[in-house]
């Protein structure tokens, strides 16, 4: 296995037009890393996202996914978006929301191919939602969707999963659920999780990037209140954590 | 009913009329269910409505109408989806131009052609009762050409018509697939407009399938729904205003309408209680 960066962005920057969003980032995620993302609102955390999956391109700087441009190798990461960019009403089952992930991996004329159903079975179970496989999407709940949404990405089969705010919409306890769940695909692919949490996400993670215009990589072990602080520019209220 | 019955076994217009409500139904549910997924359903109105313009224009310019309109509805339909794919905020606007501007064009054309006195009417309702052996045959290729590509580009067009950001990342060619689908509609609207008329390609475009999205899981069942729902009600508005003589398409578009109307306060409400009874046994 090579140690060839999964992720690697190069003095980046972005604006919408406007002004600068993110700003001389620089980052390397690698092979089986678990890396969060955290900082405030409207801080560049999706923007990033996007630029890492070629959605966007940067007007300055390189970003490159697998070595190439993201447009060229995207097809090998999971992406689980913050809000989903479909309607809950849409009627589809689960099942073939997750064999969505199996497109640009199965022939482009015809039906789903045996391979294809045994990939998107192996990704629901691995998220524990085997048995809503003939469920209609509009029956789920919030907890349920988020998985859904995550099996869609598995089904894909990444070497990277890329997570926009998993959680956002779901409580503490299913919360943990999913972190759990991401821990356990961390053996076998990258995982890069964009959180608001940051006292949250970094239990899991060995590294937190700070994104707030400009990025700064923290390892978890050494955040402490200061780095908060400045992050958020505003005095933070927060409980100490250790790692066990 | 059975005097319905007895003229349908005795005069061939009858026959094709009802011939007629099965064909336009196929394809009106095929991509009608697109319409209604997509929720493009002004859109598709847009284009409809910019065909008058085409069809005025050929018959100004001495052309064959059904090319001016088929022309007019796929420079509509592309223009429309391009600029939807471009500049999000401002497609409604240009829908509400298109749809203006292709009438009037299409009015202006016909007044000022010499010996040429249409009746608007029957562009907009068409006449059901005076398809002929062509259109039929035209059609059928129609339904048989989008059986076709629904059945073969299935997966894709469900991907961009779900969720256009996450087709893009697998590598779909997004814009292709989805300026496709609206020329699908376009064509569709083309032929189904001499046959049935604007009014009720609409209505048949978006009321079968809109009812059938309330009871299914997926596309494909919406589509066959759809497709069966539009053959009963174009045959049983037939039916309905043969005896009392009442304009055929409007009698079908009012049926299509109080049928949409209690599915919505009715049948659904009903199909959820026993859908939680049948959970909790």
């Amino acid at each position: 296995m090579s140690e060839e960066p999964i992720i690697q962005l190069d003095r980046v920057a972005f604006s919408y037009g406007g002004p600068r969003v993110l700003d001389q980032v620089s980052l390397s995620v690698g092979p089986r890393e678990f890396l969060g993302v955290v900082g405030p609102n409207a801080g560049g955390k999706s923007t990033l996202i996007k630029l890492m999956l070629g959605l966007l391109e940067p007007d300055v700087g390189t970003v490159r996914l697998l070595g190439r441009r993201p447009v060229l190798t995207r097809q090998h990461a999971g992406y689980v978006p913050q809000y989903p960019a479909f309607s809950r009403d849409f009627p589809i089952t689960v099942e073939q929301t997750v064999l969505m992930g199996r497109l640009g991996r199965t022939p482009v004329l015809g039906g789903w191919r045996r391979a294809d159903r045994a990939a998107a079975l192996r990704a629901m179970q691995d998220t524990e939602i085997a048995e809503l496989a003939e469920r209609r999407l509009s029956t789920l709940s919030g907890g349920q969707l988020q998985r859904v949404l995550l099996a869609r990405a598995l089904a894909c089969e990444p070497r990277v999963l890329l997570l926009d705010e998993p959680t956002a919409n779901i409580d503490m306890r299913l919360e943990s659920d999913i972190f759990d769940l991401l821990k356990g695909l961390n053996h076998r692919m990258s995982v890069l999780v964009v959180s608001h949490d940051v006292g949250f996400v970094s239990q899991y993670v060995e590294r937190v990037a700070c994104v707030n215009r400009t990025l700064m990589c923290h390892s978890t072990a050494a955040i402490d209140g200061e780095v908060i602080r400045d992050l958020y520019a505003a005095h933070v209220l927060m409980v100490e954590h250790r790692h066990p | 009913m059975s005097a319905f019955l007895d003229a349908l076994w005795q005069h061939a217009f009858l026959q094709h009329a009802l011939v007629a409500g099965l064909l336009a139904s196929v394809a009106c549910g095929l991509v009608g269910t697109y319409v209604v997924v997509r929720r493009i359903g002004f859109l598709a109105g847009g284009i409809a409505h910019s065909v008058l313009g085409g069809m005025g224009a050929a018959l100004f310019f001495g052309g064959d109408p059904m090319f001016g309109a088929l022309v007019a509805a796929l420079v509509s339909a592309l223009l429309i989806g391009w600029v939807s794919l471009h500049g999000r905020e401002r497609e409604d606007t240009l829908i509400g131009a298109v749809w203006a501007v292709g009438m009037a064009a299409g009015v202006l054309f016909i007044s000022r052609t010499p010996g040429y006195n249409v009746d608007l009417m029957s562009y907009l309702f068409g006449d059901i009762l005076m398809v002929g052996n062509v259109e039929l045959w035209l059609m059928l290729g129609a339904d048989l050409l989008l059986l076709a590509l629904v059945g073969l580009l299935y997966r894709q067009f469900l991907a961009v018509s779900f969720d256009e950001e996450f087709a893009r990342l697998r590598g779909l060619p997004v814009t292709l697939l989805h300026l496709l689908l609206l020329s699908l509609v376009a064509v569709t609207v083309v032929l189904l407009i001499r046959v049935v008329g604007l009014i009720l390609v609409i209505a048949l475009l978006t009321l079968p399938a809109a009812i059938a999205g309330q009871y299914v899981q997926t596309l494909g069942r919406m589509m066959a729904l759809a497709v069966l729902l539009g053959t009963l009600l174009t045959a049983s508005g037939l039916a309905l205003s043969y005896g009392p003589d009442l304009p055929t398409g409007a009698t079908i578009i009012l049926l299509s309408g109080a049928v949409y109307l209690l599915s919505t306060l009715l049948g659904v409400p009903l199909a959820r209680a026993l859908g939680k009874r049948r959970a909790g046994a």
